[in-house]
């Protein structure tokens, strides 16, 4: 019965090299269970066994094959976490010095404005006009004057002193000539006219902090049967309550404007308005104008001012960047210090 | 307009209350519900300790020889002794003294200083005699008379010593400067702003009265005037006043010119500016006896006519455009605008004629402009003036001159036209007010507005029909109507609603996409979005732009040399920004545009609009601070040139070509490409020349001008999904030695010609030149990639691809494979 006390003495000293600590796994296993290793050798004798002990002799055989190959399986995941953890360590590095940097460009501020405006009115079915058909730069006088009801001699050309290119062609005052080139074409059988029209508008003006020749306007207009003061109200409320945050509050002036009858001039409130507020602790900023379009201007372009109606109102993205950050010089807007621009970079508000 | 709110108060039927809170909310009504109000506020401001005095004595100062020493009765039980340097003090004079204790408004920095008793070389002075300047009046409106002393109170006002100043001089009046839109010129008058006022707050207008006693002379023998053209003037009246006394105005009337913003002058000339602050028509007063003959023509001046305006001013008149009063032949006033020297009222004044009259809004509008000369009268004409206040003014002013200047009002109105206007009748259905403006009013509550307003209508069931007064000419049509109702109604109260009817897309079109979309892959890119000035020179308009003989969009009249033709390119607008942003020490820079190019063909006609994007690189591509492998990165060509090729596949374009250039003569001639799509040009890229940056000071800069409409033409519309190869890929690398002037463009597309049709990419590794080969070629490596997507690819097959490409590279090229 040598084989059985062979194979524990095999067993007691595979334990004791496995768990030498500067064991090599791979070598051991090779030496204790492969083709030519040890337990291999000791069970060859099996051939010498009684054939009626070959049975136990050969249940001791697989217990010590079976606890020397777990054995070594622990002791070798053992090891790689030993090792694994020894490079972690090796590979400690400071995650607190700035990361790589990857450059994103920025929309500039007017444009963000513009983009505000344009998704919140694309929300109300509005269509967008900015085409080089229908939203040219250089305009006609006719387009750009005569049409908003205002002919050559009239007082209010004073208001906006005009870069004029030929007595005929001019540097348009305002995205207003946008109302009746979108006009002329629309098919009122698929409904109202809902359009903005945002660019670029110039104006014969020295630029200073608060005056630049070149200046952005969001043009916009309805044109429906149904068409109240009232809408004209609401639309007004919901896009400075879009830009300026939902508790502010407009007020509507009196004013002037020869292409609107009622005008109005509007203001939003600086502050934040709560139902409980006395009135005199608001605080109003012209912001815009706007009014029924006259009907003057629906005649010229067409349409029957005692069957449709319509309002108008003219935004200026830069006035309302100015005022929603702060900016106190209308000129940064046109010189592209890289410092300025970088500065408006919250994509998602 | 500068309104006087205690003069307005005449005019009422019921006072308004005047205390300060009263008269901010009347302010805050005012903005709401008609004009906005420019300022609220009175001459004194916060000024007090102000009184009348009277000089009891003036004695000569020991230690001074231009100052005396004065003994003040200020109402007081003893005289207050002050010391003045006043050139103009004397004994019996009725002055304004400040006390010590006194707050007054220091009128050179606008602070309140309080006064305090001082010593002036060793004499005590208990207070200050002072002038108009000195106690809040501006130059502007301070009588000249006293302009080297202090105010003297004329002689036969009523008033006592100890008497409140600021009271006495109208100091205290609440003044509201109404900022008039153009068409409210109603409201350039007293009478006009009553009626706005009293609308407001529910008051009636009550118009002033007066006698007029007319003597015997005949106006009609001491001038006569000739209309030489009818389009000149609707209406044209002269008064006579004989034997007046020029001499200055009653303090009351004083008073209120000045709270109007306007001068006392004389007797006479204050009537006439009185009456317009009243009625809003403009008056003029001539000196009789200095016209040369009695026959005043309204004319249009002729060639060479030249006159010396009130504000000694000579002027060239523009034939046949200015309209002028002329006598004899001598123009005598530039009509609607301003009077003339030549017959102007002075001390010595006897007979003088007064002109009422309508001119042609249109000519004195270009008139006031050409010759830069908007007066309180111009003002009044070009907007439009009440046509049934002309005599009445005329009247009420000859009246004025009778009590006081003594005058005698000859017998008689000189009328030389008086065209009748015709009333305007408009009709308003309550259905109409409330559809266009979302109300529910009824038909009384509309015709109370109206009541308000002091309208006439006539009612029928809910129609009413309006007789517009004269005063508001600027009321034409049912929607000016509207308005009235509207701003009377509140805007305030009108409800808030959003348009209902037929629903309606917000879409936006493809082409709007596809620019929206070139921002935003710009950007993704790293490139800032710039918006520069489209206004340049004629030189930056033209520096990059594709045909210097394209027409330009230039000013007819520029503000500056710098900003007067529309750019023809953007990227001259991006080296400005360049610029400028390395001028304040920013030297990495990384900026687009999106914008519009412009090129006129015809003159007389609109250009046209060309939408470009445009890009600038200069500096370092910094990708870290601190790690050495990742720092300054200094930009090139290729950086530039990445971002392009970037955008166009992002854009969605296949099938460009970058072809070297040097015919852009602004751009580096080793380092510029022309870009096409197909057969299309689309615009450039390179370096921008050094001739250009060195200039400037700049590092090199690259850059890139892209016309956006042949970008969009080239974008592949349908995309189809591509099935994914699930079969291997084999690779075979190529290293060519081949000429240094061989473009790899054109190996590229010479390997893409003969690839068969396995190949799916080539990838070049690598670029040598130098030592180890000759001076004129380069090594140039790709890396060949073959897949098929139905099968496994034989390793025979992709070598006869492969030697197919090599050998016509050899015979093409001259190269040599290594």
């Amino acid at each position: 019965m040598g084989l059985i006390e062979d194979l524990t003495a095999l067993k007691n000293s595979a334990v004791e090299r496995i768990n030498d600590n500067n064991a090599d796994i791979e070598q051991l296993r090779i030496k204790l269970l492969g083709k030519k290793g040890e337990l291999t050798g000791l069970l060859k004798g099996m051939k010498d066994v009684a054939a009626e002990n070959r049975k136990m002799v050969g249940e001791v055989g697989n217990d010590v094959r079976q606890t020397i190959t777990e054995l070594l399986k622990q002791k070798k995941r053992a090891q790689e976490e030993y090792e694994l953890n020894k490079q972690l360590q090796a590979e400690k590095i400071d995650v607190t010095l700035p990361g790589s940097v990857h450059h994103v460009g920025q929309p500039h501020v007017l444009q963000q404005i513009i983009d505000e405006i344009e998704q919140h009115f694309l929300g109300l079915g509005f269509e967008v006009i900015d085409d080089i058909v229908d939203s040219p730069e250089v305009e006609t006088d006719e387009y750009n004057f005569e049409r908003e009801n205002l002919p050559k001699d009239h007082p209010a050309r004073d208001m906006q002193d005009t870069f004029y290119i030929t007595p005929e062609i001019l540097l348009r005052t305002q995205t207003s000539p946008v109302q009746s080139r979108s006009l002329e074409k629309h098919d009122f059988s698929k409904g109202p006219l809902k359009m903005i029209a945002p660019g670029k508008v110039y104006r014969r003006d020295t630029d200073d902090a608060t005056h630049s020749h070149q200046f952005h306007q969001v043009e916009g207009m309805v044109v429906g049967e149904n068409i109240t003061m009232a809408d004209l109200k609401g639309t007004l409320l919901s896009i400075m309550q879009e830009l300026f945050g939902e508790k502010h509050q407009i007020r509507m002036r009196p004013s002037y404007f020869p292409f609107t009858e009622p005008s109005v001039e509007v203001d939003v409130s600086w502050n934040e308005v709560t139902p409980d507020m006395n009135p005199e602790d608001i605080e109003w900023i012209e912001v815009l104008g706007a009014g029924m379009t006259h009907p003057n201007v629906l005649r010229m372009d067409g349409i029957d001012p005692d069957k449709y109606s319509a309002f108008a109102f003219g935004l200026g993205p830069d006035r309302f960047a100015m005022l929603k950050y702060g900016v106190d010089d209308i000129r940064q807007f046109y010189l592209n210090d890289v410092r300025f621009l970088s500065q408006f970079n919250r994509k998602g508000n | 307009m500068k309104t006087s709110l205690t003069w307005l108060n005449e005019y009422l039927n019921h006072e308004m209350d005047l205390n300060p809170e009263s008269i901010s909310d009347l302010a805050e009504k005012v903005e709401r519900t008609s004009v906005e109000i420019d300022s609220n506020t009175t001459i004194a401001q916060e000024q007090d300790g102000l009184v009348v005095a009277k000089v009891l004595s003036v004695e000569p100062h020991p230690d001074s020889d231009h100052m005396v020493i004065t003994q003040i009765d200020a109402g007081e039980d003893e005289p207050i002794q002050i010391v003045t340097g006043a050139p103009n003090v004397a004994e019996g004079q009725m002055v304004i003294l400040a006390k010590v204790g006194a707050h007054i408004i220091n009128h050179e920095n606008g602070e309140l200083i309080e006064l305090k008793a001082v010593k002036l070389r060793g004499e005590s002075s208990y207070g200050m005699l002072v002038a108009l300047q000195e106690i809040g009046f501006s130059d502007k409106i301070a009588p000249k008379d006293f302009e080297e002393g202090i105010y003297i109170f004329g002689q036969e006002e009523d008033l006592t010593p100890g008497d409140d100043a600021i009271v006495a001089l109208g100091m205290n009046e609440p003044v509201l400067d109404t900022d008039l839109t153009p068409n409210r010129a109603d409201m350039l008058s007293m009478i006009g702003t009553a009626y706005e006022f009293g609308a407001m707050l529910g008051k009636k207008v009550i118009v002033p009265d007066f006698d007029l006693v007319e003597y015997e002379n005949e106006a009609a023998n001491q001038v006569n005037v000739y209309i030489d053209d009818q389009e000149l003037v609707s209406k044209y009246a002269l008064r006579v006043v004989n034997n007046v006394t020029v001499k200055d105005s009653p303090l009351w009337l004083q008073k209120r010119l000045w709270n109007a913003g306007m001068r006392p002058i004389n007797n006479i000339v204050d009537i006439t500016n009185y009456m317009m602050l009243t009625y809003g028509q403009p008056l003029h007063a001539f000196d009789l006896d200095k016209l040369n003959g009695r026959d005043l023509h309204i004319r249009r001046a002729t060639a060479d006519e030249q006159m010396v305006t009130l504000d000694g001013e000579k002027r060239k008149l523009r034939v046949g455009a200015d309209i002028v009063i002329s006598a004899d032949s001598e123009a005598l006033m530039l009509a609607g605008v301003m009077g003339g020297v030549s017959s102007e009222i002075d001390e010595n004044t006897k007979n003088i004629i007064i002109e009422s009259a309508i001119f042609n809004p249109s000519l004195i509008r270009a008139t006031a402009r050409r010759h830069n000369l908007h007066s309180e009268a111009s003002a009044r004409f070009e907007r439009g003036l009440n046509w049934d206040a002309t005599f009445n003014t005329l009247d009420h002013a000859a009246s004025l001159v009778d009590a006081l200047a003594e005058g005698q009002v000859a017998h008689g109105r000189i009328v030389a036209i008086n065209n009748e206007r015709t009333d305007t009748h408009l009709t308003l259905s309550t259905t109409r007010v409330n559809k266009v403006l979302g109300t529910s009013l009824t038909t009384d509550e509309i015709a109370s507005i109206f009541d308000q307003l002091a309208f006439t209508y006539e009612k029928n069931d809910d129609v009413l029909t309006v007789i517009v007064p004269a005063r508001r000419g600027d009321i034409s049509i049912e929607a000016d109507l509207i308005e009235e109702v509207a701003r009377l109604y509140g805007y305030d109260n009108l409800p808030v609603t959003l348009p209902y009817g037929p629903t309606t897309p917000g879409k936006l079109s493809k082409q709007q996409r596809q620019i929206r979309a070139s921002r935003r892959i710009m950007e993704s890119l790293g490139l800032n979005q710039a918006i520069s000035y489209v206004l340049t020179s004629p030189e930056k308009a033209q520096l990059f732009a594709e045909n210097q003989n394209d027409g330009m969009v230039t000013l007819d009249y520029p503000m500056s040399s710098d900003r007067t033709t529309a750019r023809q390119n953007l990227l001259s607008g991006l080296i400005d920004d360049v610029v400028y942003n390395v001028s304040r020490s920013v030297q990495n820079i990384a900026l687009y545009e999106q914008g519009r190019i412009f090129i006129t063909n015809e003159i007389n006609a609109q250009p046209s609009e060309i939408e470009h994007i445009a890009g600038v690189l200069t500096g370092n591509i910094i990708n870290s601070s601190w790690q050495k492998n990742k720092q300054e990165n200094a930009v090139d060509f290729y950086d530039v040139k990445g971002i392009v090729e970037s955008y166009l596949a992002q854009i969605g374009t296949t099938d460009i070509y970058y072809v070297a250039t040097e015919r852009h003569s602004n751009m580096h001639p080793g380092q510029t490409a022309d870009i096409f799509i197909g057969d299309e040009y689309i615009g450039f890229v390179g370096q921008i020349h050094p001739n250009i940056t060195k200039k400037q000071k700049l590092a090199p800069v690259f850059g890139f001008e892209l016309n956006l409409f042949s970008v969009f033409n080239h974008i592949v519309e349908n995309v189809q999904f591509n099935p994914i190869s699930r079969f291997p890929q084999i690779s075979r690398d190529a290293a060519i030695l081949i000429d240094k002037t061989v473009p790899n463009g054109e190996i590229y597309t010479s390997i893409l010609e003969t690839a068969g049709e396995h190949l799916v990419d080539v990838t070049v590794f690598d670029l040598y030149m130098g030592p180890n080969l000759p001076e004129d070629k380069k090594s140039l490596a790709y890396t060949l990639t073959y897949q098929d997507s139905d099968g496994t690819l034989l390793e025979t097959d992709v070598n006869t691809d492969f030697e197919h490409i090599m050998s016509e590279l050899q015979s093409k090229f001259n190269a040599e494979i290594r």
